[in-house]
């Protein structure tokens, strides 16, 4: 089992995502440059947050084009694991690997700081660790964050379970229009979502910085266990 | 724009801020007239902003030495060995007058600028730490007012600092974890923006600017050169400002921080390489200072051709190119043979990396453009042989010491204190940060244990070792205005304080001296017995200054800022599991007032006469006089002792550190995190009113909760360091009291003190 984190030139949560799953999970991990198409032989593909090329333009809108993309991209389409977070999230809108798109958070300005999203599915690679209805205490940071899809696509998510987390209030309830819950406005409060295989997770809290409880919480770790589960099962059953 | 052939006269070097017997100097140096791209190149480097003429006399007089200090000044950045052949490398620098003229990038290109000091130096930044000081906010209460206009304009200059410092440590990939936010009269036409960054490296893995090797190839790396910020040293951070400054907006610089990320990771990448000789940043003075100071500190001589240099904009001179400060550039010597190591990795990283020069071995700055000589001085008289000067120093007419203070107002007996803590509490000097801090990446790295408003000081753990690294920055222009010398004395304390109580040791300083025009003999006295006070404190706390630089003139109009010194300390943890936060964190807990003065700390005379300079006095009198609290250095120490061992040992829950607003303050902001109250008796002190006891400020005192369960051990421990620990009462849930001798004197529920003290930054700054 392996996992190659994508380092675009701006990425800068890319040593933290590495730290949490070689040092805390500890499992082999790799660094995968976005010029080179070879994902290394990887299991799992994450794309860390950051500002991959400044995102001056608009978040991931150049970061899709990048070479690595290609690859993640075909990876992606034959069932390989992806979890995009935070600037991931928003190259894998851009690429077209999940639907929707984000608008800069209400009130417009950056936002840093703990907030509680709720596990709505478990039936994902990402959270089957977790139970359904879990609160997870997780970090966001961002600018753009701010969820947003035509209400075509936002019924069709809704309906075939792909929203997978969405920003609640600490005791766990829908809080859509609470902006001290919903800090950046998204759409039905949403915070994750998959695509409809299942296999391409995006989200804009960061797991990777809830992985050790000194730090603030460690509410993260299920994501990253989950993934570990799923691909040990996944390995277990010969293709 | 100037040319080549412009004729030197007098006037002209006038004109650029150098004075009639500097310009013969110069005309001396080079026993010829300059040309005017000499002329501008010397006016840069002897500016005040570059050459400390004014201070360098006063600073050589600060302690730089100490047993963890690897570098002290003189370099990109302080040193300290922090253990496991590891080193931090921190400084503080000042971007005051860009960030009133810009704001936003003007905080930025501060945050940048101080970056790549640290970077330079072969570490990476973990964590940037801002000190701020603006006008007031709101019209409200208080003492010293602003007219509307400069209301509203503190506003902005709030707001867009604010996105600044965010835009660009967010980009880059560094938390910002601390800092503070200041509001006084003083600073609304003259804010001040000290950035302090904070980075690690293996100690045999460090990098200096010292130019050597005669003929190895002068590298230049990173952005193109433009126009932007030409003259920024000399004429924005080197005078006064005046009512037309706002046109100097063109001086002040653009930030890229994406680029400056990019800048990082080749230049420490290109360092293990190991074919880089020697690096320094291009800051104030851009290619001026990097070229003229590699040369100089290394007794080499650098020639460059400026035809070479990547521009961004057409038909630029050699004195344009000279004095630009286009961000997020460097300059550095390579290994000749070994460029194309250095080459490689930069193109990796998309960016320019360019000959453009070599080191020389006749120790002389030569710029060609073209093949055609342009400038050619000697690189020392340019870094080191500018003007000093002694300038005149005298005390204000009332003296060195403050004129008595007018007998204080005491409330009287029955006045709301309650509600005076409410008022305290929602003073945007007092008042939760988190609006500011919210827009901070202050987590990016991992690495924070204790971010913004969570504690005393920031607490960065380490991932190379267990140890953990505990920053804070402090100044209290006020008490300095009334006195500088205890001023600064108090900031050095309070900084190393607020370090000790999250649990680490202060091993060293950098720090920020913000004052007005030096050539103003009661500025220039301040200056110097800032320095005194400074050079007392560090030498007795033993945390020597390893840099930071001096930003005078920080005045408009003729009105000077209060004499600012900011101080950076720096702590270490051997253990970062010891950690201590600020917030209370079981009700139950006992509460202990911690007291490095101890006996002595009934002086009931002292705590009445100081009243008059508190926070206080200020917010809820409108009275700023009299002198400072006296302060005992022994007695910090003492305490600094103390709380480094109770919580080496984990003796506590929680430890705040009494400051602004005395100890309800401190006490009322230990229970806001967690939601937690406090019932709290404090001993009445006969002669004492309940209004100087609860809000009185002075030294030396924290306020930590313990289990009942090591309740003892505090104590003992207390003991053993000689300060003093009275218990004073309990973590309760949800309701906040002060009883004074048997009188309640402060009372509510936590929500009610908390409420006022959360919401009124955001809403003095959403006024518009």
């Amino acid at each position: 089992m392996k996992f190659g984190v994508v380092q675009f030139p701006g990425s800068n949560c890319d040593d933290d995502a590495f730290h949490a799953i070689g040092s805390i999970i500890h499992e082999p991990v790799e660094f995968i440059w976005h010029q080179s198409e070879d994902l290394k032989g990887s299991d799992a593909i994450i794309l860390p947050g950051g500002f991959a090329f400044g995102d001056y333009l608009r978040t991931g809108a150049i970061a899709r084009f990048s070479p690595v993309m290609k690859s993640v991209e075909k990876f992606a389409r034959s069932g390989g694991l992806v979890l995009g977070i935070c600037n991931g999230f928003q190259i894998l809108l851009e690429a077209g690997l999940l639907p929707g798109a984000m608008m800069r958070n209400q009130g417009l300005r950056f936002l840093c700081r703990q907030v509680h999203v709720r596990v709505e599915s478990t039936n994902t690679p990402f959270t089957g660790a977790a139970r359904k209805g879990q609160v997870l205490e997780i970090p966001v940071a961002h600018m753009e964050g701010n969820y947003f899809c035509d209400a075509a696509t936002l019924a069709e998510i809704e309906k075939n379970d792909q929203v997978i987390f969405r920003y609640v209030t600490p005791e766990g309830a829908d809080a859509e229009k609470d902006r001290e819950a919903n800090p950046n406005g998204s759409l039905h409060a949403i915070a994750g979502i998959c695509n409809r295989e299942r296999n391409v997770l995006g989200l804009m809290p960061h797991p990777e910085r809830a992985v050790e409880s000194p730090l603030g919480s460690s509410d993260g770790l299920v994501l990253f266990k989950s993934l570990v589960a799923s691909l040990g099962q996944r390995a277990a059953v010969p293709a | 724009m100037l040319d080549t052939d412009i004729k030197i006269t007098p006037q002209v070097a006038a004109e650029h801020g150098l004075t009639a017997d500097e310009y013969a100097r110069i005309q001396k140096i080079l026993g010829r007239d300059p040309s005017i791209t000499e002329l501008g190149i010397f006016s840069v480097m002897w500016s005040e902003h570059c050459s400390y003429k004014s201070s360098r006399v006063h600073l050589k007089k600060l302690p730089t030495k100490g047993k963890y200090v690897v570098q002290g000044p003189g370099e990109n950045a302080g040193v300290v060995d922090i253990g496991d052949g590891m080193v931090a490398v921190f400084k503080i620098e000042s971007h005051n007058h860009p960030s009133f003229v810009e704001p936003f990038q003007g905080a930025a290109t501060g945050v940048g600028g101080i970056l790549r000091d640290i970077f330079t130096m072969g570490a990476r930044p973990i964590a940037v730490l801002d000190s701020l000081r603006f006008g007031p906010l709101t019209a409200g209460s208080g003492a010293g007012k602003a007219t509307p206009a400069e209301i509203k304009k503190n506003r902005q200059l709030l707001d867009g600092v604010i996105r600044g410092i965010g835009f660009y440590g967010n980009c880059f990939g560094v938390p910002t974890v601390g800092g503070e936010i200041v509001f006084e009269p003083c600073y609304s036409n003259n804010p001040l923006v000290n950035a302090l960054a904070l980075g690690i490296a293996k100690r045999d893995e460090l990098f200096f600017a010292k130019a050597s090797g005669v003929g190895n190839p002068v590298i230049y790396v990173g952005a193109k050169t433009g126009r932007d910020g030409i003259h920024g040293a000399s004429l924005l951070a080197s005078a006064e400002f005046s009512e037309e400054s706002q046109q100097k907006r063109p001086n002040v610089q653009v930030g890229d921080p994406f680029l400056e990320k990019l800048l990082l990771e080749a230049c420490l990448e290109a360092m293990q390489t190991g074919a880089i000789v020697a690096i320094q940043d291009m800051g104030a003075a851009g290619l001026t200072s990097t070229s003229s100071e590699m040369a100089s500190r290394g007794g080499a001589g650098i020639e460059i051709d400026l035809a070479r240099v990547p521009q961004r904009e057409a038909k630029m001179t050699p004195y344009e190119m000279m004095l630009s400060e286009s961000q997020e550039r460097m300059l550095l010597v390579a290994a000749r043979g070994r460029e194309k190591e250095v080459f490689d990795v930069f193109h990796k990283w998309g960016l320019d990396a360019v000959e453009i020069g070599k080191v020389t071995s006749d120790g002389k700055l030569r710029v060609l453009h073209h093949g055609v000589v342009a400038a050619e001085i000697p690189a020392h008289a340019l870094a080191e042989e500018g003007p000093r000067y002694n300038r005149p120093c005298a005390a204000p007419a009332r003296g060195a010491t403050p004129a008595k203070a007018p007998a204080f107002p005491f409330a009287a007996a029955g006045t709301d204190l309650t509600e005076n803590l409410r008022r305290v509490l929602s003073a945007p000097t007092i008042a939760s940060k988190k609006w500011a801090t919210d827009q901070y990446d202050s987590m990016v790295r991992t690495n924070t244990r204790v971010g913004p408003g969570q504690g005393d000081a920031a607490v960065l753990r380490l991932k190379e070792s267990k140890r953990a690294i505990a920053l804070a920055t402090d100044g209290n222009g006020r008490w300095g205005s009334l006195s500088p010398k205890l001023g600064a004395m108090h900031s050095v304390a309070e900084a190393a304080r607020n370090v000790a109580c999250t649990g680490a040791m202060p091993i060293a300083a950098t720090n920020c001296l913000n004052f007005g025009n030096p050539e103003k003999p009661e500025v220039m006295w301040q200056f110097t017995e800032a320095i005194d006070g400074l050079t007392e404190a560090c030498a007795a706390l033993e945390t020597p200054i390893t840099g930071g630089n001096v930003s005078f003139y920080n005045e408009t109009l003729g009105n000077p800022i209060y004499p600012t010194p900011i101080i950076g300390i720096l702590g270490l943890m051997d253990d970062a599991e010891s950690t201590v936060a600020s917030a209370f964190r079981a009700a139950g807990d006992a509460i202990v007032l911690l007291d490095g003065i101890g006996a002595k700390s009934a002086d009931v005379a002292e705590t009445i006469g100081a009243f008059s300079s508190s926070e206080y006095a200020k917010e809820i009198h409108g009275i700023v006089a009299g002198a400072p609290p006296a302060i005992d250095l022994s007695a910090e120490k003492r305490l600094i002792e103390c709380m480094v061992k109770l919580a080496a040992t984990k003796a506590i829950a929680s430890a705040h550190d009494v400051s602004d607003g005395g100890i309800a303050v401190t006490l009322a902001e230990s229970t806001f995190e967690n939601g937690l109250g406090a019932h709290v008796k404090l001993p009445a002190v006969q002669g004492l009113s309940a209004e100087a006891a609860v809000f009185g400020e002075r030294g030396a005192r924290a306020v930590v909760s313990a289990p009942a369960g090591s309740l003892a051990r505090v104590k003992e421990i207390a003991a053993q360091c000689g300060v003093s620990a009275v218990e004073i009462g309990n973590v309760a849930a949800g309701e906040f009291r002060i009883q004074y001798g048997d009188a309640v004197v402060v009372s509510g529920p936590v929500a009610s003190f908390r409420k006022p003290w959360s919401e009124s930054l955001q809403k003095a700054v959403e006024l518009g």
